[in-house]
């Protein structure tokens, strides 16, 4: 068997919230083959108990991200020859959050934040009211578009430190979610969402290390969006007090 | 699992972080050395003889090069915080440091 057909060598994490450890599995090896190819081939044909998350397999959905040798990732879109170290690959669940099983995170925590950063979005008028034009290249919808992206795949959130650190810390995705409706003009309560982002768990936390940037597979800059309301909080607390 | 951090903007915070905590840490130091001009200054003579060695004077680059690379990456996080710009954060980053090395660098080269 040469090295171009010899099978993968795949450590999975297989365990639940009490702890676990890496099982060794052996995957054929295929031209074109992703790490949600190599997941789901183990539980198709070596082990049916595995357990992970998938539904798109196109990277839209954000469902199957995972740790991949150590680094978080969309499983669907990492293609293994770009993982790969020495026909060896090492897949856990996403860091930073509470295991179900396996390979699949239990996601409450991260959307929990979601809300409580004011992320659900509360329009500005009724379905009777005329809609108001927006300006794509106005400044604020400039800033707003460039968070919307955002497919909830938890990768910035497993990436941070802070998070790590602080488990009350809301996270690079729910604060990037309220920067975007904090400049969407059909958001109401702009002080709720500032309110909500500057409590104990907020913005000021960021320590402005970038990982949440570094790691989006959309490209998106979260970082970036946490300075904006590190700003626009500071903003608001002096011009209450004028 | 802990994913890799070695990109800059990370190792960017760990400088401003070891270098914070060495200045802290100096400081005391240095202010109780300044007290001996009142106290002690036989002693204070001594010591400064003392910190004409070479192997001070290296100690001192280091000392500089971690209170500029401080000051400018505290600037720096200031500037990315507090004005609405979004320039790329690697190369103010990379900027900070090379102030830094500049600095502490005319200052070993104006001692030695």
């Amino acid at each position: 068997m040469d090295a171009d057909t010899a099978p993968l060598e795949v450590s999975v994490w297989r365990g639940d919230a009490e702890g676990g450890s890496f099982q060794q599995f052996e995957v054929p090896a295929l031209e074109n083959q992703t790490i949600l190819d190599v997941v789901s081939w183990i539980q198709q044909y070596a082990d049916a108990t595995l357990t992970y998350r998938f539904a798109c397999r196109v990277g839209m959905c954000g469902s199957c991200a995972m740790m991949v040798n150590g680094q978080p990732r969309w499983t669907c879109r990492t293609h293994v020859k770009k993982v790969l170290r020495d026909r060896h690959v090492e897949i856990a669940p996403l860091r930073n959050l509470p295991v179900i099983k396996d390979l699949a995170a239990d996601m409450d925590p991260f959307f929990d934040k979601w809300i409580a950063a004011g992320g659900a979005h509360r329009p500005s008028a009724s379905r009777d009211d005329p809609i108001p034009g927006i300006d794509p290249a106005d400044g604020a919808r400039v800033e707003a578009s460039a968070g919307i992206e955002c497919i909830n795949c938890s990768i910035c959130y497993a990436a941070c430190d802070t998070v790590a650190g602080n488990p009350d810390y809301l996270g690079p995705a729910a604060l990037q979610r309220a920067w975007t409706l904090l400049k969407d003009a059909k958001h109401e309560g702009r002080s709720a969402i500032l309110d909500a982002v500057s409590g104990t768990g907020g913005c000021h936390n960021c320590h402005s290390m970038g990982s949440c940037t570094v790691f989006c597979p959309n490209d998106l800059d979260p970082m970036s969006a946490i300075a904006g309301l590190k700003r626009e909080t500071t903003r608001s607390f002096f011009g209450r007090r004028k | 699992m802990r994913p890799a951090r070695a990109h800059p903007l990370w190792l960017a915070f760990v400088l401003h972080r070891v270098s914070g905590l060495a200045l802290a840490l100096f400081l005391p130091l240095h202010f109780w050395v300044l007290s001996w001009a009142l106290t002690q200054p036989q002693k204070l003579n001594q010591f400064l003889s003392f910190a004409e060695q070479p192997i001070v004077k290296i100690a001192e680059f280091g000392l500089i090069f971690l209170l500029a690379v401080h000051v400018f990456g505290g600037l720096r996080l200031m500037a990315m915080e507090w004005l609405p710009w979004s320039a790329p954060q690697k190369t103010l980053a990379a900027g900070a440091i090379g102030v830094a090395v500049l600095i502490s660098g005319t200052f070993f080269l104006q001692v030695v």
